[in-house]
């Protein structure tokens, strides 16, 4: 043993006798002042959250009590006439939203599995860190590449492309402007791809190997060992990540805000530009003149947030619901 | 080398001094419209030199924002591009003056293949073509006053701005009075219900997309336009000229303007009468109590107006603003000698 080893035993032995010192000095109370720090630092968390929603919901009371229900269901939004109606901005977030999940979740599900189950281990690595890398650029990058590049290409090659080919569909009707639903949901798409495949990827890398390895055993090949294996033990993992995708979709703000048009309408066609709930508040707040109009961005923001609630409480059901599947008989 | 050592020197003694005398000195806090900024910060700037005593404090936050602040008096003075309400004004706790800093004027701007800048257009082809009603691009209405001009046959596209901003309050309240269908159906202010069009954020939304599409037209701030060299239109105005958009002709406004000027300043710049006057422009303002309740910060905020009306309004050109005319210069320094 040399000197520098008996220097380390002794330093991890003068740890454990100060260890065993505390502990007997006063282990009791000290478990329960650490047990109520922890429970003070998780109650916090939960009264942030009730004062942001009792605070928004004070600051919508004038609009909650002009337009009420109509405040939803309405789709005039005009701030000069202080006549507010949020339907057009609840429609182009969902379906802004849902289109980017629908074309994300297969792209971001194949990299994970490209990843973990497909790529040599270094160049699995590479490709993580790439991945996580697109989740460090800035929103307000996302938005001025879609500007400048994104637009521009689904301008004057994919939107004219889609019109002359698909135009009989009520989808692709309508002039190429470039900016629109169709660009708001390619923007989305790729922002949300980074958290979907860096949470697929942990949640395969948890499939345990003797399954993959009975898989193998019976003759399968690797196609079918992941549609056995793989994939049903990492189902409500998966369901999570792509709902904590649709997290992030729907309060997307920046990115979209410059690509999407910002026209308050309802339409079929994914080439006519629209609006977004968060997009509307990052656009009229700072110069909203009048009360009613605050108020009336307040109220967009506070169903957004019950939106986004909703959302997760469904995803928890669902997660529940498969794991109890999977538990009942998911397995081979 | 010697020397850029002893700069060095003096400059960060400089620096030191300054920190120290405004740690002891006073602080002006303000807050308001962003379109002014620059401007405000740089006469700041430039006062903190002349006057080491004071320091001011800009927050950039927007006119609403600025008015509402001003209102509950959390600052010493605020900012707006629009100006306040009858009802805005009694809601504050005591007499709001406005102060008319510099002005601003908006331009319109396009991309049509084969048109070069320049291109004339009415009060009418304007307001006609943001209510949606104008769409083509060789509409007689247009080609009239471009005569030689070869105009598409082609949908025109209409670009406006998506966030609320003094810029959309001084395009609107311009296309309210020379349309009275504009002032029916859809009013003036920092956002309203477009008839017609695309959103882009900012100026730089709008431009961006004017640029990328053929065929479309947008409005983007004076300062904004010239910085980026976009091809404008000229305005036919008042007295019947297309008055190409500049500081000159915006300033040219405000003289149009400053005979029927009211006591408070309470004016909008667009379709002013004079030969030179271009139609879209307005001012800014800083909104001050006449009252102060800090009698000391009160006697510097005066003390700093007065600078700005004198030496300030010379460094407005160089920032693309356009700096009062003579006329008006004279009566606001009567008003904030009223300033207790």
């Amino acid at each position: 043993m040399n000197r520098f080893d008996t220097n380390r035993m002794e330093a991890i032995v003068s740890h454990e006798e100060q260890l065993r010192d505390t502990v007997s000095a006063g282990g009791f109370s000290g478990d329960r002042i650490f047990r109520m720090i922890t429970l003070g630092f998780a109650l916090s968390i939960i009264l942030i959250l009730l004062l942001i929603t009792i605070g928004m919901a004070v600051e919508s009371i004038p609009a909650l009590k002009q337009f009420g229900w109509r405040f939803i269901t309405g789709a005039n939004w005009d701030a000069v006439q202080g006549r507010f109606g949020a339907l057009p901005y609840i429609w182009g977030s969902i379906v802004s939203s849902l289109l980017a999940i629908v074309a994300a979740t297969p792209l971001a599900v194949g990299t994970a599995l490209f990843i973990t189950e497909i790529a040599p281990k270094k160049l699995g690595g590479a490709i993580a860190s790439l991945v996580e890398l697109l989740a460090a650029i800035p929103s307000v990058i996302y938005g001025l590449w879609g500007i400048l590049v994104m637009i521009p290409w689904l301008q004057q090659t994919v939107e004219p492309f889609l019109v002359d080919h698909f135009g009989f569909l009520p989808f692709f009707r309508g002039a190429p402007y470039g900016v629109g639903m169709l660009a708001a949901v390619m923007i989305i798409m790729i922002m949300i791809i980074p958290i979907i495949t860096s949470i697929t990827k942990e949640v395969l890398l948890t499939v345990p190997v003797s399954q993959k390895e009975a898989a193998v055993a019976l003759g399968a090949t690797t196609w079918e060992t992941i549609r056995m294996a793989v994939l049903p033990y990492g189902r409500s993992g998966i369901l999570g990540a792509v709902v904590l995708g649709l997290g992030r979709a729907i309060g997307e703000t920046m990115a979209v805000t410059m690509v999407i048009g910002n026209t308050p309408q309802i339409s079929l066609s994914l080439l006519d530009p629209a609006y977004t709930m968060p997009s509307v508040i990052a656009n009229e707040f700072a110069e909203a003149s009048s009360n009613l109009h605050s108020s009336a961005l307040m109220e967009i923001g506070l169903i957004l947030l019950v939106m986004t609630l909703l959302i997760n409480i469904t995803a928890r059901f669902l997660i529940w619901g498969v794991a109890r599947q999977g538990a009942a008989g998911g397995r081979i | 080398m010697y020397k850029q050592i002893r700069n060095t020197v003096v400059a960060l003694a400089a620096v030191c001094a300054m920190a120290g005398t405004a740690g002891a000195g006073t602080l002006i806090n303000g807050a308001g419209a962003t379109f002014p900024y620059p401007i405000y910060s740089k006469w700041f700037n430039e006062y903190a030199k002349i006057d080491t005593s004071v320091k001011f404090n800009y927050q950039s936050i927007g006119s609403g924002g600025g008015i509402k602040q001003i209102t509950a008096q959390t600052v010493d003075f605020g900012a707006s591009d629009k100006f306040l309400t009858d009802a805005e004004l009694k809601a504050a706790p005591g007499r709001l003056i406005h102060i008319p800093t510099v002005m601003g004027a908006v331009v319109i701007t396009y991309n049509v293949p084969g048109v070069k800048t320049g291109l004339k257009l009415t009060a009418e082809d304007v307001s006609g073509i943001y209510l949606g009603k104008i769409t083509q691009w060789n509409d007689p209405r247009i080609a009239a006053a471009n005569p030689g001009v070869r105009l598409p046959a082609k949908p025109i596209i209409v670009v406006h701005r998506s966030d609320g901003s003094g810029t959309t309050a001084i395009f609107t309240d311009y296309l309210s009075t020379v349309s009275p269908e504009w002032k029916s159906r859809v009013g003036m202010g920092t956002s309203v219900r477009w008839p017609a069009g695309l959103g882009g954020k900012g100026n730089e939304g709008v431009a961006g997309q004017v640029k990328i599409t053929a065929y479309s037209v947008g409005y983007v701030e004076l300062a904004y336009a010239f910085e980026n060299r976009l091809p404008f239109a000229t305005v036919k105005n008042r007295d019947g000229r297309y008055v190409v958009p500049s500081i000159k002709s915006t300033t040219a406004a405000a003289a149009g303007a400053a005979r029927h000027m009211p006591a408070d300043y309470r004016v909008s710049l667009v379709n002013q009468p004079g030969k030179d006057a271009y139609p879209i422009a307005g001012f800014t303002w800083l909104l001050v109590y006449e009252n102060q309740k800090d009698k000391v910060k009160g006697k510097k905020l005066v003390e700093f107006l007065r600078w700005e009306l004198k030496k300030g309004q010379k460094l407005a050109a160089p920032l693309l603003y356009a700096p009062l005319p003579p006329n008006v210069v004279r009566m606001v320094e009567k008003t904030i000698a009223g300033i207790r």
